[in-house]
């Protein structure tokens, strides 16, 4: 497919080209989903999967290495009385406490995930991005989660888009490359849509809507729009991207509502923290105390899951 | 990478949902039932008939059978009760009942959901979101029209017609009850209804809450039976308004007998609806709306979207999407909340599906479902989809009443139009295409009462619904279903 990036045309022809996403029908289907009812065994797995599946994140001015090490220790063992409770699968924190988190996971299968390019608005000069993630690569950060510049696409210029995401992917050095959207910004699920190709075209490992600092965040109806352009990417290229909702999803049935679109639009070979995540921090104890419920049979308070 | 989770899966999938059954526990179904002929449940002199669970072939209950005599009596009951009540009752008094009922029916929603799936073997989430809440919402909007006739375009003072005889069919039981009943009563007419013989018994239920709501005795009766009753509802002398759903066959019946005298007649009958996929459609949404269009209800839809006329350079695309999708519809037992599909409705039925579906593969078509098990005691049919199928092929031109699909392909608007309009029926149709023009285009040309564009089988009481052709004549819904039931 390397002829549709050959030139600034070539692209936006190929872009425009995507077939429609009706608004009415793509939030029909996501509400329809969201009602399926996962009850027991179901339950239990998609939760366990779901923990499994989190990048727990803080993304705030007043982080310290205090809290990035406690926050690692919570990734790695979110239930210290249950072993057999999964680890998540990254601490997500900004670059200058990759090494923090880096060290602190040490040993550990849970990898380091750092936001970079000017995260989250990406106004600053592509040399500082790219230096943004250099910073966060040589600090230790296994993914490094970029945003797109959405001043370039809503203004058209999506071959400046796609040429910056092939030079973050390049500073990445091995990294895994998860491309922000930030959809609350882009609107319409057809720029979601084509989005979606333009990263995955540029070599994006994952892609990813929202940073969080946007409302509204993640969505059942972009996340499916997302869901159904890897789905395609694959049919069309064999290439497997992952997808990553991020923001928002506070409790145990959103994540639930999640997995069962992950299934039934991606399919299961998805279901796995290698091709889908859930960009989250409070999420988690809401998925602990739910799996408490399971094993118990009753619920537990807030004081009996432990604090980020 | 991060820690795996171990996944047990008993069909081949990881995410394997267990099962999420909705409680039979609300609904308390009787031995047997009688009929409802003024205000009371009362025996009937024909020869009662069972009512089974097409899921299970468990047998539900007994139901009376109204014969000549017993009709003659709701017939009466309902004259009566047009004479010295309801026709005199203002219509602000009438809407306080009707909203009375509606709100009754959103109080017992789920009662009435569970039993209409059990009665009916449809998906429980169909009942819930879909027959239910359209159910009430149609008693709230023609309770709204009762007191506010005379603008309704009819004349200043337009007046009911007298005694309503109505004959409904088994796939939206309640749905199609509302849909009588409701307008009716709102413009001041009493009616005799009869369910479907092999549904009757959410329509029961619905005596009950007229009897809950205090409806003036002999304003609705509902007399339980086969084919028999229902002509002797339709050929009763003392009936205003004949207003029958069904097939095209006893429509034509109807048609019939009612000709030479002064009854009015509403008929809504089958249908073999194109829905039509240009291009330029979201091609996503677009197989959301093909699966909508002809699994929705188990096909049992007179507007289902049997016959896909997809444009023919998208149509290996659009094929291949319908397909992956279709692996995804789960079929199996009604009551639980995860079925896409439930049962076919009757083992007739399910004869007639079973005997098309051979002569479309007899014909030449290639026949495609996805593999899914179904269940052994029952009457099932997997969603299947025809492809190669051509005008000349029986399964493109009559109606199957079931989950199976015809598709055909086409090159241009024009075609696909003569296509969509070489039909006996008439009812509904699909356009799917990002261009405004061409929806507004296609949708002038087509022949069709419904025309639904990017999306499929939806319903508002405010929105008339009604076919041509063999389709039937007069509208149900919204102010033009009004017009039916006054003069």
């Amino acid at each position: 497919m390397a002829e549709v990036t050959s030139s600034e045309a070539a692209l936006r022809r190929f872009l425009h080209g995507l077939p429609g996403v009706d608004q009415v029908g793509a939030e029909q289907r996501a509400a329809g989903l969201g009602t399926r009812s996962i009850k027991t065994t179901a339950k239990a797995f998609a939760i366990d999967l779901a923990i499994s599946m989190v990048d727990l994140t803080t993304l705030e001015g007043n982080d310290t290495p205090g809290k990035v090490k406690a926050l690692s220790a919570k990734a790695m063992r979110p239930d210290p009385e249950d072993p057999g409770c999964p680890a998540t699968a990254a601490v997500c924190v900004y670059p200058d406490m990759a090494g923090v988190a880096k060290k602190a996971l040490k040993g550990s299968d849970v990898h380091v995930a750092a936001v970079a390019t000017a995260f989250p608005s990406g106004r600053a000069a592509r040399d500082i991005k790219l230096a943004d993630t250099t910073d966060a690569v040589e600090a230790g950060a296994d993914e490094i989660d970029m945003v797109i510049d959405r001043g370039a696409f809503l203004s058209g210029r999506y071959l400046e888009v796609f040429e910056e995401i092939v030079a973050v992917r390049e500073a990445c050095r091995g990294a895994h490359l998860k491309v922000i959207f930030e959809t609350g910004e882009l609107q319409t699920y057809d720029n979601v849509r084509r989005a979606s190709w333009l990263a995955m075209l540029a070599g994006a490992h994952f892609i990813k809507t929202s940073t969080g600092k946007v409302q509204p965040a993640a969505t059942l109806p972009a996340t499916l729009v997302m869901l159904e352009a890897v789905r395609d990417f694959r049919e069309a290229t064999g290439q497997m991207v992952g997808v990553k909702p991020a923001g928002g999803i506070r409790h145990s049935k959103d994540a639930i509502k999640y997995l069962v679109m992950v299934n039934e639009i991606a399919g299961e070979d998805w279901l796995d923290p290698d091709w889908f995540r859930f960009g989250a921090s409070t999420l988690l104890n809401d998925l602990l105390m739910q799996r408490k419920k399971i094993t118990t049979g009753a619920y537990s308070g807030p004081d009996y899951v432990t604090l980020d | 990478m991060a820690k795996k989770v171990s996944t047990g899966s008993a069909n081949g999938s990881a995410f394997d949902y267990a099962p999420a059954p909705e409680s039979r526990s609300i609904v308390d179904i009787r031995p047997s039932y009688g009929l409802f002929i003024d205000g009371e449940f009362v025996d009937g002199h024909g020869k009662p008939f069972k009512t089974i669970s097409p899921s299970t072939e468990e047998v539900l209950a007994e139901i009376a059978e109204a014969d000549a005599s017993d009709v003659d009596l709701a017939v009466k009951a309902a004259r009566r009760a047009y004479t010295r009540v309801w026709s005199r009752m203002s219509g602000a008094e009438r809407g306080k009942y009707l909203f009375r009922i509606a709100r009754i029916i959103s109080e017992r929603a789920r009662e009435f959901a569970v039993l209409e799936s059990i009665d009916n073997g449809k998906p429980i989430k169909e009942t819930r979101d879909v027959d239910v809440p359209t159910v009430a919402a149609h008693f709230f909007y023609y309770a709204g029209w009762a007191d506010k006739l005379e603008h309704a375009g009819y004349g200043p003072d337009p007046q009911p017609l007298g005694v309503a005889g109505q004959v409904i069919p088994w796939n939206f039981p309640l749905l199609m009850l509302a849909w009588k009943i409701a307008p009716a009563l709102a413009c001041g007419n009493t009616v005799v209804l009869k369910p479907a013989e092999t549904t009757p018994l959410t329509a029961l239920l619905f005596a009950e809450v007229c009897q809950q709501a205090d409806l003036p005795p002999g304003v609705v009766n509902i007399v339980t039976g086969a084919g028999e009753t229902g002509r002797a509802i339709v050929s009763h002398p003392d009936v205003n308004k004949v207003a029958f759903t069904g097939s095209t066959e006893v429509g034509r019946a109807i048609a019939k007998s009612v000709a030479g005298t002064d009854k009015r007649v509403t008929l809504e009958l089958g249908g073999k609806a194109a829905n039509i996929v240009y291009d330029d459609a979201p091609v996503d949404q677009a197989v959301e709306g093909i699966v909508n269009g002809i699994f929705f209800n188990q096909g049992h839809v007179c507007c289902a979207g049997s016959r896909l006329l997809v444009q023919e350079s998208i149509a290996e695309e659009v094929l291949a999407k319908l397909k992956r999708r279709m692996k995804t519809l789960r079929v199996g037992d009604p009551l639980d909340k995860n079925t896409d599909i439930g049962a076919i409705n009757s083992a007739e039925q399910l004869a007639k599906i079973r005997e098309l579906s051979d002569i479309g593969e007899a014909e030449g078509a290639e026949r495609w479902a996805p593999k899914c098990d179904l269940p052994s005691a029952g009457f099932w049919f997997p969603p299947t989809i025809f492809t190669g199928v051509t005008q000349a092929h029986r399964i493109a031109r009559e109606e199957i009443f079931g989950p199976v699909l015809s598709v055909l392909t086409f090159r241009t608007p024009k075609e696909a139009v003569e296509k969509a309009n070489n039909t006996p029926f008439g009812l509904s149709a699909g356009i799917w295409t990002d261009k405004g023009s061409l929806i507004l285009w296609t949708a002038s040309q087509l022949r069709a009462g419904v025309v639904w564009s990017n999306t499929f089988n939806r319903f508002d009481p405010a929105s008339p619904f009604g076919g041509y052709k063999e389709s039937g004549y007069g509208r149900e819904g919204g102010r033009h279903g009004l017009e039916a039931y006054l003069r």
